[in-house]
């Protein structure tokens, strides 16, 4: 049985208490009129790039700036209102990326534990109790989540420039997807997804530790069999939920397979969490039946799966390169124009260092190569959401600074504070599972 | 040189497993075990050096890499300049994403066809060669295990009768 450290407990909450500072700096120092957005624009030129060289750019790249030009209004006021939209989005959009981001990861926990429960995996049950843990912050992630998306959906923040019904008035793209991509249909499909995710943990936690006291399989059968219609439901939610959370902030531009991307993405960030969240168990003196063939395992998925981001990542960029159609390259136009280094640099992170660093198999089992790779592929999964939301919500006026390392922050202490409070709720290694003997002998 | 060597022969992957676990206890050194099939792990539990056919793939895909991106280069920029989409068409670094593909699949047909022929190259596999295993039925449902005998012939089939081989012959053996 794992007690939670005090160490530990304090790190999170000194986390959580500086993030909520950064989060509240970067609220107060948004500007709140157009003066002080224009002064901050010229006052910051040097680490932001021009605002204003790309003018000729902004009437195809953002929408709502085409919007108000069409609207014959006169330009140069339009660009200011939107500078200042910009950024006063930007503590908003470093708040729903962080949000995102963590909350993902154990999303992406989720799908990895729901498909060990299908397959009936052998080697991984030794692993359940982490990655119940894990997925057991899906609920004050997801309450956040949600809540961003509900003052997003009440006019708080310019995240979600198809929310503001002035917008929609003048696109007629946005009239047509207005069936769709409205406020309220996208809220009832948040919390259909949202009670649809968390439903299936709390149940599947439930069954996994009523297993431990049964003295037949049925827990574990009724495990299977509902997690194996939960990976239907997710496919489809999770798809969905990645046009909406995240393609909708360019509403005029799509890419079909983007659901796949995000998989892709808090999937391998998901995996990558349980080998850290295992390795440090296990470096406390738990989990005494895992072994280095279990790590070599998580390993390999981290590898393998950041060889198939980086395949979608590439996939969708390439067919948009080569075709060039406008609507379609504006997305990676403005990304390589303003976002060059975190465009190109998350590449690096989460592809060539995994890649480079994972490769030869003796250096899977090595306890501080994989936490290191694991670092790099958080941080490079960040600069993914980043990548996804910032072009769109703050333009070219985006960097790291008090706002996103101040909500990263503050998400990484509740993230380690929730998972790690549930981790030692219950025993570390679940008694009754029948593959747990599989599972201790799993030797590669 | 012709010496004399034990062949054990077992019928299941399992009992040769243990028995050649109990054989390299006993501190004696098994020249070869042949088998119908790849037993996982054998090779560690003969005592056998790792193998260095992936660092040779990793080599042969560098090659692969190297390649294709002299190949794209010569025939896609340099010889006959081709326009891709309308991108500039006299740099390989600008049109370098339609290339990614290539370099991909290549990388791959290199590491993998070389890794092979490196694999035969190695194990003495060629066009005609004669079998080296020394009993038709290894290529059936029969395990071997080939022991070389220096005056222990008599404990050397104790101790193999004692793990579970199901027959054991003794034969001259020319070393190739």
């Amino acid at each position: 049985m794992y007690t939670f450290s005090n160490r530990l407990k304090i790190a999170s909450f000194v986390l959580m208490i500086v993030g909520a500072l950064g989060i509240l700096g970067g609220f107060v120092m948004a500007p709140g009129t157009i003066a002080e957005a224009k002064e901050m624009v010229t006052s910051h030129d040097g680490g932001h790039g021009d605002a204003h060289e790309v003018e000729a750019e902004h009437a195809t790249n953002e929408n709502d700036h085409a919007v108000a030009e069409a609207h014959g209004e006169e330009h140069d006021s339009s660009h200011d209102q939107h500078l200042l939209d910009q950024l006063k989005n930007r503590p908003w959009a470093a708040l729903y990326v962080a949000a995102f981001f963590f909350f993902m990861i154990s999303l992406g926990v989720l799908a990895f534990y729901a498909i060990q429960r299908a397959a009936q995996a052998g080697w991984s049950p030794l692993l359940f109790r982490v990655m119940e843990g894990i997925t057991a912050y899906l609920v004050p992630g997801g309450i956040i989540v949600f809540v961003i998306l509900l003052l997003s959906v009440l006019h708080m923040n310019h995240l979600f420039i198809w929310m503001d019904e002035t917008v929609v008035a003048h696109d007629a793209l946005l009239q047509g997807k207005a069936g769709y991509l409205n406020p309220t249909f996208f809220l009832i499909r948040a919390a259909i997804f949202l009670a649809g995710w968390i439903g299936y943990r709390e149940y599947s936690r439930k069954l996994s530790i009523a297993q431990d006291a049964s003295d037949d399989d049925s827990n574990f059968k009724l495990n299977f069999r509902i997690s194996a219609g939960f990976l239907v439901f997710y496919l489809i939610s999770e798809s969905i939920m990645s046009w909406d959370w995240i393609m909708s902030v360019e509403p005029h531009w799509f890419s079909t397979l983007f659901g796949w991307y995000i998989f892709a993405s808090m999937f391998v960030s998901g995996i990558t969490v349980i080998a850290m969240v295992t390795i440090y168990l296990k470096s406390k003196g738990h989990l005494p039946d895992v072994n280095n063939s279990h790590i070599h395992d998580l390993a390999k998925f981290m590898f393998g799966i950041s060889i198939f981001w980086t395949y979608l990542w590439f996939s969708q960029f390439m067919l948009i390169w080569y075709s060039n159609i406008p609507e379609e390259v504006t997305y990676y136009v403005t990304r390589i124009a303003d976002y060059r280094l975190p465009f190109f640099g998350m590449v690096a992170m989460n592809f060539l260092f995994p890649v480079l660093l994972l490769m030869n198999s003796d250096y899977k089992r090595i306890n501080w190569f994989v936490i290191l790779t694991g670092i790099v592929i958080l941080a490079g999964h960040y600069m993914d959401i980043f990548n996804a939301i910032m072009p769109s919500t703050v333009g070219d006026n985006w960097y790291i600074g008090i706002p996103e390392i101040g909500s990263v922050l503050f998400f990484a202490g509740l993230f380690i504070f929730w998972i790690f409070r549930a981790i030692s709720t219950q025993p570390l290694q679940p008694k009754r599972n029948p593959f747990i003997e599989e599972s201790r002998h799993f030797h590669y | 040189m012709a010496s004399k060597v034990i062949h054990a022969f077992y019928d299941d992957d399992d009992v040769l497993m243990l028995a050649v676990k109990r054989v390299k206890a006993a501190k004696l050194h098994i020249e070869e075990v042949y088998c119908p099939f790849p037993v996982h792990g054998l090779d560690k539990a003969m005592g056998l050096a790792p193998t260095r056919l992936a660092i040779t793939a990793f080599l042969y895909g560098c090659v692969g890499i190297t390649v294709a991106t002299l190949m794209m280069n010569y025939i896609m920029i340099e010889d006959w300049p081709q326009d891709i989409g309308g991108k500039p068409s006299f740099s390989y670094l600008e049109n370098m994403p339609a290339f990614v593909p290539i370099m991909f699949e290549l990388t791959v047909f290199f590491a993998a066809h070389l890794m092979v022929i490196t694999f035969y190259l190695r194990s003495r596999l060629w066009p005609f060669k004669e079998a080296e295993n020394p009993d038709v039925r290894t290529t059936d449902d029969h395990f071997l295990m080939e022991i070389e005998i220096h005056d222990n012939e008599q404990e050397l089939r104790d101790l193999l009768m004692d793990t579970g081989a199901v027959e054991i012959n003794v034969s001259e053996k020319n070393s190739h």
